[in-house]
C-alpha cells in the first residue's frame, strides 16, 4: 500500500468517527429534553386547538412510529441512522405533514445563492488589501489595518441590523424583508429576476464586507511574517523588481488561505443563519429561527445535520488536497 | 475566524536579571496608544455595566415604565421596548450578563484547553495522540451545531448554564496551541534539571513549563472571552438564549420578533448593537496590542 492510500484510508477512518460523533449528539441531545419530544408537541397542539382528538390519535402514533419510542435506546439509534442514510429525516411537528427534507430543499438553494457569491468575492478581495497593506506598510497599512479591524469585529449580525435599518428602513432605497417581493411568485421571468435582485443587494453587502474585514486581517499577518522571511531580503539584494516579490510573498502566504476558503465554503450552510433571520430571507437561517420558536425538533436536527455534514466534507476534502499538494504532510502523517 | 490566529514564535527566551522597577518600566515601554485607548474602553464598559445600575435607571430590567416603543425621552434617556421597559436599564443589565457569560465561558474553556494541551504536550506518546484526537474530532463537528443542540436538551438555562454550554465547546484551538508550545518547552534544560533534583511530574508541569506559556494563554483567554460574548448573542438571538435574564442578544432577539427594527424604533436595537460592537472592537484591539508586546515581529508596525 502507497504512503498515499495509507494517508487516505488513516483520514477517513478519522472523519468517520467524527461523522459517527457527531450523528450520535445530534440523535441523543434532543431526546434529553424532559419528557419526550412527542408528548411535548402533542400537548401543544392540544393548547393549541390544531386537531381534534381523533386526527391527534393519529399524530401521536405517526411520531411514535417516526421516533421508535417505544423501543430501546440501541435500536431507536440503529433505525435513525438507516433513516439518516436513506435521507428521511423525519416530518416537521409545526407544518404537519411536511418532511423534514422538503422544507431543507426549499431553503437552501436561497441561501447558497446568497453565500458562495459572497464568500468568493469577500475573500478575493480581501486578500488582496491584506497583502497590499503588509507589503506597502505606512498610512495605507495603518488604515486599512483598523478600518478592516472594525469591520471584523463588528459581529455580523449586528452590522446585518444596522445595514437593515439604515439603507432599508430610514432610506427606504432597498427592499426591508425576504427574498422577493409579497404576491410576486417564483418564475423565470424579467420582472420576478429583477425583484430578486433588489432583495439580494443588502444581505449580500453586509456578509461581503465582514468577510473582507477577516480575510484581509489573516492575509495581513501571514504576508507580515513571509515578510521577514529570508527569501525576500536575497530577493531584493538580487534586484528582483518589487511587485515579482510581492507574487513569491502571496503566494506563500496563500497556502493558509486556501484552505480558509474550502472551510468557509464548507460553513457555507451554518455561517450565515442570522443574517437570513435579520434580512427574514427564506433560507436555512429563516427555517432554523422559525423552528426553534415553533419547538420543531425534526426540522432543527435535520438542519442542524446539514451543516454538519457541509463542514465535515470539506474539513475531509481540504486534508486530501493537502495530501495531494504537500509531500511533507504526507510523509509526516505516515511516520517517515 | 473563531481560531487563535497568533503567530506561534517560541517563547522568547528568559531575559536577563533585571530590578523589578526596570522591567515594569520596558514593559510600559512597549505598550502602544493601541493599549491604553483599548484598556480604557475596557474599563468604561465595565464601569457601566457593573457599577451603572446603582447610579441610573429604574432598578428591574423587565419592570414596564410606559408604552410601547416610547421615543427616548429626559426621563427614560433610551425609550422603552416593545413591552415598555426602560432600555437603558437593561442596556446595563444585559452588557453585565453578556459580561459574565464572556468570562466565565473563557474561563472553563481556558482550563480545558490547558489541561487538555499541556498533558498531551508534555507526555506525548500514547496519551498525547488520544488527547489530540478527541480535540480534532471537537475541532471538527462545527461549534455552532452542538452550541443548539445543547441549548436544546438543557431547556431553561441561567446565564452561568450558558457560558457553560459555550466554555465547553470551544477550547480545542487552546489545547492545540497550548500542547504545541508545551511540547517544545519540555525538552528543555532546566525542565530535565528539576526533574534530576526531584520535582513531580505535577510540579513540572505547572511550574517549569506552563510560565513560559503564560502570556500566551492570556491572550487566548481574552479572544475566547470575546468570542463568548459573540456566541452567547448569537444563540440567544436565533431564540436559545438564557431564560431569565437580559443579555446583548436577548434584546436583539426581542428586536428581531417583535420587528423593531422595521418599525423604525431605533432606539430598542441600536444600543445593544453598538454595545457589542463596542466590546468586541475593544477587546480585539486590546489582544492585538498584547499580541505586539509579546510577538515582537509585529512591533513597529
Amino acid at each position: 500500500m502507497s504512503t498515499f492510500q495509507k494517508y487516505l484510508l488513516q483520514k477517513s477512518f478519522w472523519f468517520l468517527g467524527a461523522f459517527l460523533v457527531a450523528l450520535s449528539l445530534n440523535f441523543f441531545l434532543p431526546r434529553l429534553i424532559p419528557g419526550n419530544p412527542v408528548d411535548a408537541i402533542i400537548s401543544q397542539m392540544t393548547q393549541e386547538g390544531r386537531a381534534d382528538s381523533a386526527s391527534l390519535q393519529k399524530i401521536y402514533e405517526t411520531y411514535m412510529a417516526e421516533f421508535g419510542l417505544d423501543k430501546s435506546p440501541a435500536e431507536q439509534f440503529v433505525n435513525y441512522l438507516g433513516k439518516v442514510v436513506r435521507g428521511d429525516l423525519g416530518t416537521s411537528f409545526a407544518r404537519y405533514p411536511a418532511p423534514v427534507e422538503s422544507i431543507i430543499a426549499d431553503a437552501l438553494p436561497w441561501t447558497i445563492a446568497l453565500q458562495l457569491p459572497a464568500i468568493l468575492l469577500g475573500w478575493t478581495l480581501g486578500n488582496v488589501f491584506g497583502a497590499i497593506a503588509a507589503y506597502k506598510g505606512g498610512w495605507f497599512d495603518r488604515g486599512g489595518f483598523v478600518a478592516s479591524l472594525v469591520a471584523s469585529s463588528i459581529p455580523y449580525y449586528c452590522f446585518a441590523i444596522l445595514l437593515l435599518y439604515g439603507v432599508a428602513v430610514k432610506l427606504d432605497w432597498l427592499p426591508a424583508r425576504g427574498a422577493y417581493s409579497f404576491g410576486m411568485y417564483p418564475a423565470w421571468s424579467w420582472a420576478f429576476f429583477n425583484d430578486v435582485m433588489d432583495h439580494y443587494w443588502l444581505p449580500f453587502f453586509s456578509l461581503v464586507i465582514v468577510f473582507i474585514g477577516g480575510q484581509a486581517i489573516g492575509m495581513r499577518s501571514m504576508a507580515i511574517y513571509e515578510l521577514g522571511a529570508d527569501y525576500v531580503d536575497y530577493s531584493h539584494g538580487l534586484g528582483i523588481p518589487d511587485n515579482r516579490i510581492v507574487r513569491y510573498i502571496f503566494r506563500n502566504a496563500m497556502l493558509p488561505q486556501v484552505t480558509g476558503l474550502a472551510l468557509s465554503i464548507g460553513s457555507l450552510v451554518g455561517g450565515a443563519l442570522i443574517t437570513e433571520a435579520v434580512f427574514s430571507y427564506p433560507g436555512i437561517g429563516t427555517a432554523l429561527f422559525t423552528a426553534i420558536r415553533q419547538n420543531d425538533y425534526p426540522v432543527i436536527q435535520g438542519i442542524t445535520l446539514m451543516i454538519m455534514v457541509a463542514v465535515l466534507l470539506a474539513n475531509f476534502m481540504v486534508d486530501i488536497l493537502y495530501g495531494v499538494i504537500d509531500p511533507r504532510i504526507r510523509a509526516a502523517q505516515s511516520g517517515q | 475566524m473563531s481560531g487563535i490566529p497568533v503567530t506561534m514564535d517560541s517563547p522568547p527566551p528568559p531575559a536577563a536579571k533585571q530590578s523589578a522597577q526596570s522591567r515594569v518600566r520596558s514593559f510600559t515601554r512597549m505598550l502602544s496608544t493601541r493599549f491604553y485607548v483599548s484598556a480604557t474602553m475596557v474599563a468604561m464598559i465595565l464601569f457601566f455595566a457593573f457599577l451603572g445600575p446603582f447610579f441610573w435607571g429604574v432598578g428591574e430590567p423587565k419592570q414596564i415604565v410606559g408604552g410601547l416603543y416610547e421615543a427616548p425621552s429626559r426621563e427614560l434617556i433610551l425609550g422603552t421596548d416593545n413591552f415598555g421597559r426602560d432600555v437603558f436599564t437593561q442596556l446595563m443589565h444585559g452588557t453585565r450578563s453578556s459580561l459574565v457569560i464572556g468570562v466565565v465561558a473563557g474561563l472553563i474553556a481556558t482550563t480545558i484547553g490547558v489541561v487538555m494541551g499541556l498533558t498531551a504536550g508534555y507526555f506525548g506518546g500514547v496519551i498525547d495522540e488520544m488527547l489530540m484526537g478527541i480535540t480534532n474530532v471537537v475541532i471538527t463537528i462545527p461549534s455552532i451545531v452542538v452550541l443548539i443542540l445543547l441549548s436544546i436538551a438543557v431547556g431553561t438555562k441561567s446565564i452561568v448554564t450558558m457560558a457553560i454550554i459555550i466554555g465547553v465547546t470551544s477550547w480545542p484551538w487552546t489545547a492545540r496551541a497550548v500542547r504545541a508550545q508545551s511540547s517544545s518547552v519540555r525538552n528543555r534544560e532546566h525542565v530535565d534539571l528539576a526533574r534530576l533534583s526531584g520535582a513531580s511530574t505535577v510540579s513540572l508541569m505547572f511550574w517549569e513549563v506552563l510560565p513560559y506559556m503564560l502570556s500566551y494563554i492570556f491572550m487566548a483567554f481574552v479572544l475566547q472571552l470575546t468570542s463568548g460574548i459573540l456566541q452567547e448573542a448569537a444563540l440567544s438571538m436565533l431564540g436559545l438564549g438564557p431564560s431569565n435574564a437580559v443579555s446583548l442578544g436577548i434584546m436583539l432577539h426581542w428586536s428581531l420578533l417583535w420587528e423593531s427594527v422595521r418599525t423604525g424604533a431605533w432606539w430598542a436595537f441600536i444600543p445593544p448593537t453598538v454595545m457589542l460592537t463596542l466590546i468586541a472592537f475593544s477587546l480585539f484591539l486590546l489582544q492585538s496590542s498584547l499580541d505586539e508586546v509579546f510577538n515582537p515581529r509585529l512591533r513597529g508596525r
